[in-house]
C-alpha cells in the first residue's frame, strides 16, 4: 500500500472481493479489493475492457449482486431503497460524456436535479447550486442551455451536478477525454482544489501523475498493482503487461527514494 | 430558480423573441386558452360562415396584441399545405348534389367539407403558432406540468427538447462522415447509406438513453422529477381571466351562430 490510512477514520471507499459477470457470462470483475482513504486522490488505470466502468457502477449500487462488499464511508451498499439513496448521495459519479449527464434544458436546473432528489427546496437548493457552480467556475452560465456551452464547460458543469450533492467521494470516468490542453489544465486545477476524496478512472497517465498521489491498475477484472503513481509510471514492463503506455516523449520524473 | 427566469434556454424556429403582453403571460393560461379556443372552433357547425370570420378577427387581434408580424405567421402556417391541397380537391372528389360554377361541376357536400377543413385547420394552426411564438419550449413544458399533464408526457417532452440537438448533431456528423467517403445520393435507389445511417442513429439514441438513465439514477432519480423549480411564477387569477377573454369571445360567437342559424 502506497499511502497509509489516516489513523482510525473510516475509509471513504472500501471494496472487498467484488465479483461481477454480465448476463452473457463475460466475467467483468473477478474479486476486486480497493480501499481509498478520506481525502485521498486515486487513479484507477487500466486498458479498455478491463472492467473500470463496471467497477464504477458498483460503487453506487447501479450494478451488484455478483458477490463481495462495497462500503462508502462505512455504509454498505445493498438493495434497500433508503440505503441506495444515501449511497448515491455519497458517491458522485461524473460520466465520461457530459451529454449523458446533462439532460435538462438549463445548467442551473441540471445542477439542482441531484440535490432536489435529496429533498432540498427553495433557498437551500439555490445555495447548493450556486456553491457547486462556483466551485467549477461556471456561475455566469447558470441560465444557459448545456448544448450552447463548449465541451470543456459541459464537463465542468457535469462535475458541478454531482458536487451539488456534497459527495463523500467523487468518481470521474475519463475526466480528461476529448478536452483541449487548456480545458484539461483548467479541469486539473478545479479538481485539485476540491476538498473531496477522488477516484479517477483514466488511461491518461500524465493526468494521473499530475493529480493523484496513488494509482491502482485494474486488468482482467482484478487489481494488479497498487502504488504511488510515480512508481507505477516508471515501471515500463508493468505498464506494458497491462496495455498502458506513456505518451510519446513523456518521461515521468523518477520517484523520490523512500 | 423560477422557470420564468431560466426559461430562455432554447431558441427554436417557432418562437419569436419579444417582450410583449402575451410573452409575459404564464404558459399554463396560454395553453388553456389556446386549447379552449380551438375546441370552440372545431365544434362550430361548418354552415355558420360568419362565425369563422369572427374567429379570424379574434386571431388577428391576439396576433396584433402579441406584436407578431402577419408575414412571420403566414410563413410558418405553410405547414398546413398538405391539408389545404386535400381540402381543395374535395369539391371535385366528393359525391352528392352538384352545383355549376365557372363551368365546373362541384359537389356541394365536398365544398362544405373542404371549407370545414380549411377554415378550422387554418384557425387551429394560427392559434398554435401564436402560442409557440410567445412561449419558449421550456415554458410550454412548465405550463403543461402546471395543468397537471401526466408527468411521463412532460418528461418525454423535456428529453426531446434537450436531446433533439444532440441527436441532430450526431446525425450531421454521420452525414459528413458518409459524404466524406464519396456517398452522394441523388436518386431514391442510392439512399442505402442514408437508410443505414438512420438505423445506426436509432441504435445510438437507444444507447444514449440508457447512459442518460444511468447518470440520472446515480444522482438519486427514483422515477419522479423533483418539481422544485416549478413553484414560482404561477398564473394569478387576473391572468386567467385576461386569457379567458379570447375563448369566451369565441364561445359567444359559436352560441350566437348556432342560435341564429
Amino acid at each position: 500500500m502506497g499511502v497509509e490510512l489516516a489513523g482510525g477514520t473510516t475509509p471513504s471507499l472500501d471494496v472487498r472481493g467484488v465479483r461481477y459477470a454480465y448476463p452473457d457470462g463475460h466475467v467483468a470483475l473477478d474479486g476486486v479489493d480497493l480501499t481509498v482513504a478520506r481525502g485521498e486522490r486515486v487513479a484507477l488505470l487500466g486498458p479498455n475492457g478491463a472492467g473500470k466502468t463496471t467497477l464504477v457502477l458498483h460503487l453506487n449500487g447501479v450494478l451488484g449482486g455478483g458477490g463481495g462488499v462495497v462500503s462508502v464511508a462505512g455504509l454498505t451498499v445493498d438493495r434497500d431503497r433508503r440505503t441506495l439513496a444515501e449511497i448515491r448521495r455519497r458517491v458522485g459519479i461524473v460520466f465520461q460524456d457530459p451529454d449523458d449527464q446533462l439532460f435538462l434544458p438549463t445548467v442551473g436546473e441540471d445542477v439542482a436535479f441531484g440535490p432536489a432528489n435529496l429533498g432540498l427546496r427553495g433557498a437551500e437548493l439555490a445555495a447548493r447550486v450556486d456553491e457547486a457552480l462556483a466551485a467549477v467556475g461556471m456561475t455566469e452560465h447558470r441560465d444557459r442551455a448545456p448544448h450552447h456551452l463548449s465541451f470543456g464547460q459541459r464537463r465542468r458543469v457535469a462535475v458541478a451536478t454531482v458536487l451539488a450533492m456534497r459527495p463523500e467521494i467523487l468518481v470521474l470516468d475519463e475526466p480528461s477525454s476529448n478536452l483541449d490542453p487548456a480545458s484539461r489544465r483548467e479541469l486539473a486545477g478545479i479538481l485539485r482544489a476540491l476538498p473531496v476524496t477522488l477516484l479517477m478512472v483514466t488511461h491518461d497517465l500524465p493526468y494521473a501523475l499530475e493529480l493523484c498521489e496513488r494509482s491502482v491498475i485494474l486488468d482482467a477484472g482484478r487489481i494488479v498493482a497498487d502504488a504511488p503513481t510515480p512508481h507505477l509510471l516508471t515501471d515500463p514492463p508493468l505498464l506494458a503487461r497491462h496495455r498502458l503506455e506513456l505518451p510519446y516523449g513523456f518521461t515521468p520524473p523518477l520517484p523520490a527514494p523512500h | 430558480m423560477g422557470a420564468a427566469e431560466t426559461g430562455q434556454g432554447h431558441a427554436h424556429v417557432l418562437h419569436l423573441e419579444r417582450d410583449g403582453v402575451l410573452h409575459r403571460l404564464p404558459p399554463e393560461v396560454k395553453i388553456a386558452a389556446m386549447a379552449a379556443y380551438t375546441l370552440v372552433v372545431v365544434v362550430t357547425p361548418r354552415e355558420a360562415l360568419w362565425a369563422f370570420a369572427g374567429y379570424a378577427a379574434l386571431i388577428v387581434a391576439v396576433a396584433a396584441l402579441g406584436r407578431i408580424p402577419a408575414g412571420w405567421l403566414a410563413k410558418r402556417a405553410l405547414i398546413e399545405l398538405p391539408f389545404v391541397v386535400f381540402a381543395l380537391a374535395l369539391p371535385f372528389l366528393a359525391g352528392g348534389e352538384r352545383v355549376d360554377w365557372l363551368g365546373l361541376r362541384l359537389s356541394v357536400e365536398g365544398l362544405y367539407g373542404g371549407w370545414n377543413i380549411l377554415a378550422k385547420g387554418t384557425l387551429g394552426v394560427l392559434a398554435s403558432l401564436i402560442l409557440a411564438a410567445t412561449t419558449t419550449s421550456r415554458d410550454l413544458i412548465v405550463g403543461l406540468d402546471r395543468l397537471r399533464c401526466p408527468q411521463i408526457l412532460t418528461q418525454i417532452a423535456t428529453f426531446m427538447l434537450r436531446y433533439l440537438d444532440v441527436l441532430a448533431a450526431e446525425a450531421r456528423r454521420m452525414r459528413v462522415a458518409r459524404i466524406s467517403r464519396g456517398d452522394d445520393p441523388r436518386f431514391l435507389w442510392q439512399l442505402r447509406g442514408f437508410a443505414a445511417g438512420v438505423g445506426a442513429l436509432f441504435l445510438r439514441a437507444f444507447e444514449r438513453g440508457e447512459r442518460v438513465y444511468l447518470a440520472m439514477v446515480s444522482r438519486g432519480y427514483d422515477g419522479r422529477m423533483p418539481a422544485a423549480w416549478h413553484a414560482t411564477g404561477v398564473a394569478t387569477a387576473g391572468q386567467w381571466v385576461a386569457a379567458a377573454v379570447v375563448p369566451l369571445a369565441a364561445a359567444t360567437i359559436a352560441v350566437a351562430a348556432t342560435v341564429l342559424r
